[in-house]
């Protein structure tokens, strides 16, 4: 037990001995914290648009006046010729230009359907989808308030969002965020600790002394461990305090499933860590492994869009059942039942990448 | 001991580019970098992240057994967009919703029949599960679709009852460059720039940092080595590892992704050419000024590999985001990359869009280049 102790602090000290890596351990989950949160929107605002009118009566007065009152576009360019609009998609001076023919305003005043032309820019075709959808619901508004009273659509549907009543962006990123940021911290920590002190020749001496393996890993664990609560407790605070994103889960719950993940996590680590021979593998290998780890959990597009095989992948991947428990911890109210149903396939991936990374440990060692 | 700044010795840097030509083949850590991440990262980008919506999980809960509730949940059934699972009543499922195996939940109340036949028929209920905004929004205006639809082929079956016309002004949509609207053309291409990120930025910190780390920058030192030597010695294998890795990216892109490349090579390489300046610079920048591997592989992390991935518009559109954060993608020179590689494998060779972004990614180039060789200098002092 007294080796144990001396080993954890002795791990902790090769963490935040150095300043510059004591600021690197802080700083940048904060500005990630902050970056991320507003920059990561698939919504679409400021778009700029173009305008080509040959028309150019009151209705499509009216339209272009309607798109510019809109908050989801900045600027409206008038386009001359189709050569100019051209240009502007082509150089993407704008994402959509809005070609309103000669006839618009005649149709419009007697009444006949009429119809506008719209070009997008496929090259960036998300944002370009959903531009379309805004003008489109911008178009069809200028014809309801001109043309005869349209006779109201029979029964409808009534939509409620759950969790999110307004569907506000920031609650979902920052929930996913804590999973995100926890990985790359606590794997790029966790990848370093064996490959540096092979590197630097200090793994011999860690084995000629009195230490068990068993000991040497649990102290090699403890830095990334509290990389990750710090981490997660600065989230925890920040969230409903700066962004009022709503904790409606249980605390022992996030902890206890934060606590999981990172062991899977440093299963993973330390797996990279001790088949690199140095610290640029290590770093270089936990970065191999985070991306199919982020790109695979759910975050970066829904699960449900990729193939089946692909999906079935996604089970492996930790991350996936974490980002699960973060969301319902803090938007949905999560029961402990809930979370059980994603913290056991957490655990059982835990052990085994655990187990892996000991044995093959003790294989390098010999 | 003091470096002569400038001179370029032919013979010196050949050696020198040897040398670090045989480091990098030697290093497993270069391989993998160079020809894994590309081949992980296109395979991801090809098949993992779409962010073309397909069939979204949801409960189906009908109240009514009359027709038309039955047919409206047949609709539902066989709609393109959803998978439906049925349930008796809400409850059950909201376990379901909580744990995110479903994305919503249609309830066809009690009495919808009969309202269809008195012709006020009551709303379907739509919830949506809101801890996925996107999601959320796509399942209430797709269900909202399906009723829609629903309602008119009644409307044109029965004859009398009312649905309303179309809408006054149509809008007839285009997308050029990419009519099918496959995410997976502009996610491919987005990803050269990421691998060339990693190999122009995080691998050359990478290296650098470990020779001042070693204490091997002094035993360069000794030698009769200028810095313009030193620093090329340094670009020149790693640019030439990065502009194969990126020939390995597009070669895959366009022959096993089938995204469509429409501009001309050249343009292509000068692209690439042009953005490895800053992000080279750049990592020689954080190596000399952190020396220090691990210092060095986090900043790289989040000067470098972060911003290319967030705040260059590859996946999240720029002109979306707060002010203070749209002034610092200016200061991203993958912002710059990524248009001009999204236009060239999609659109062409437009050069009134490319050749300013060229000029621009020089430009951070020439900066973090002369901010390199000042540490550096400075350091040797």
């Amino acid at each position: 037990m007294r080796r144990l102790r001396a080993m954890i602090v002795k791990e902790i000290w090769a963490v935040l001995r150095d300043p510059k890596s004591r600021i690197v351990l802080v700083v940048p989950p904060l500005l990630q914290l902050f970056i991320f949160t507003f920059a990561t929107t698939l919504d679409v605002k400021n778009a700029n648009i173009g305008v080509y009118d040959r028309s150019g009566g009151a209705a499509s007065v009216e339209l272009v006046q309607r798109i510019a009152a809109s908050s989801n576009f900045h600027d409206i360019r008038r386009l001359p010729s189709e050569e100019a609009l051209a240009r502007a998609v082509d150089e993407q001076k704008i994402i959509a230009a809005l070609v309103i023919p000669e006839g618009f305003d005649r149709d419009v005043a007697a009444g006949r359907p009429a119809t506008i032309g719209l070009i997008l820019d496929g090259r960036r075709s998300n944002a370009a989808q959903i531009v379309a959808g805004y003008l489109q619901q911008i178009a069809a508004g200028v014809g309801a308030g001109t043309a005869p009273a349209a006779p109201a659509a029979s029964g409808g549907s009534e939509v409620t969002n759950w969790y999110n009543p307004s569907l506000d962006y920031i609650w979902f990123t920052l929930p996913s965020l804590i999973a995100i940021i926890v990985s790359v911290a606590g794997l790029s920590v966790t990848s370093q600790t064996v490959a540096r002190e092979r590197e630097l020749g200090t793994f011999d001496q860690l084995m000629v002394s009195p230490l068990r393996v068993y000991e040497i890993l649990i102290g090699k664990m403890v830095p990334p461990l509290l990389v990750g609560m710090f981490n997660g407790t600065v989230y925890l605070i920040v969230a409903p305090l700066v962004f009022g994103v709503p904790f409606t889960g249980s605390l022992a719950l996030f902890y206890l499933s934060l606590t999981v993940y990172m062991l899977a996590l440093i299963g993973v680590g330390m797996l990279v860590s001790a088949a690199s021979q140095t610290q640029q593998q290590a770093f270089l290998g936990s970065f191999l492994a985070t991306t199919p780890l982020i790109l695979l959990s759910g975050y970066a597009s829904p699960i449900d869009n990729m193939p089946s095989w692909l999906q079935l992948v996604t089970y492996a991947d930790p991350a996936r059942y974490f980002l699960v428990i973060v969301q319902g911890l803090f938007l949905k109210a999560m029961p402990a039942s809930a979370v059980w149903g994603q913290l056991w396939p957490l655990a059982i991936i835990a052990c085994v990448t655990l187990s892996a990374a000991a044995w093959l440990f003790r294989a390098r060692m010999e | 001991m003091k470096l002569r700044d400038s001179t370029l010795d032919g013979r010196r840097l050949a050696a020198l580019i040897g040398k670090e030509g045989s480091q990098i083949a030697r290093d497993p850590s270069t391989f993998l970098i160079a020809f894994v991440l590309p081949l992980i990262l296109l395979f991801l980008f090809g098949y993992a992240v779409s962010l073309d919506t397909s069939r979204t999980r949801i409960a189906l809960v009908v109240e009514d057994s009359s027709a038309p509730a039955l047919g409206l949940a047949e609709a539902f059934r066989s709609s393109a967009y959803f998978e439906v699972t049925d349930s008796r009543s809400v409850g059950p499922v909201k376990a379901l919703m909580v744990d995110g195996r479903i994305r919503g939940i249609v309830v066809i109340p009690q009495g919808f029949g009969a309202g269809v036949k008195s012709g006020e028929p009551p709303a379907i209920q739509i919830v949506t599960d809101g801890s996925q905004p996107n999601t959320a929004a796509f399942v209430g205006a797709y269900a909202e679709g399906v009723r829609q639809a629903w309602a008119a082929s009644e409307g044109a079956a029965s004859e009398g009852a009312q649905t309303g016309p179309a809408p006054p002004v149509q809008a007839s949509t285009r997308f050029w460059f990419n009519p099918d609207l496959r995410s997976r053309y502009f996610l491919v291409p987005g990803s050269i720039a990421i691998v060339m990120t990693m190999i122009g930025t995080l691998l050359t910190a990478l290296v650098v940092a470990r020779e001042w780390e070693r204490g091997t920058m002094e035993a360069i030192m000794a030698t009769p080595i200028s810095m313009a030597e030193f620093i090329a010695s340094k670009v020149i294998p790693y640019f030439l590892l990065a502009l194969v890795s990126m020939g390995l990216c597009t070669a895959i892109a366009v022959f096993a992704f089938h995204v469509p490349f429409r501009g001309s090579i050249p343009a292509l390489l000068a692209i690439a050419s042009a953005f490895l300046m800053p992000a080279l610079g750049l990592g020689l920048f954080i190596s000399a000024s952190t020396k220090n591997q691990f210092v060095a592989s986090q900043i790289a992390l989040l000067t470098a590999f972060l911003p290319t991935f967030l705040l260059s518009g590859f996946i999240f559109e720029i002109s979306s985001m707060p002010w203070p954060i749209r002034m610092i993608t200016y200061a991203v020179p993958a912002r710059y990359l990524i248009p001009s590689l999204q236009t060239v494998f999609l659109a062409g060779d437009f050069w009134g869009l490319i050749l300013p972004n060229i000029a621009i990614m020089l430009g951070f180039g020439l900066l973090f280049f002369l901010l390199s060789f000042r540490v550096t200098r400075r350091s040797l002092d």
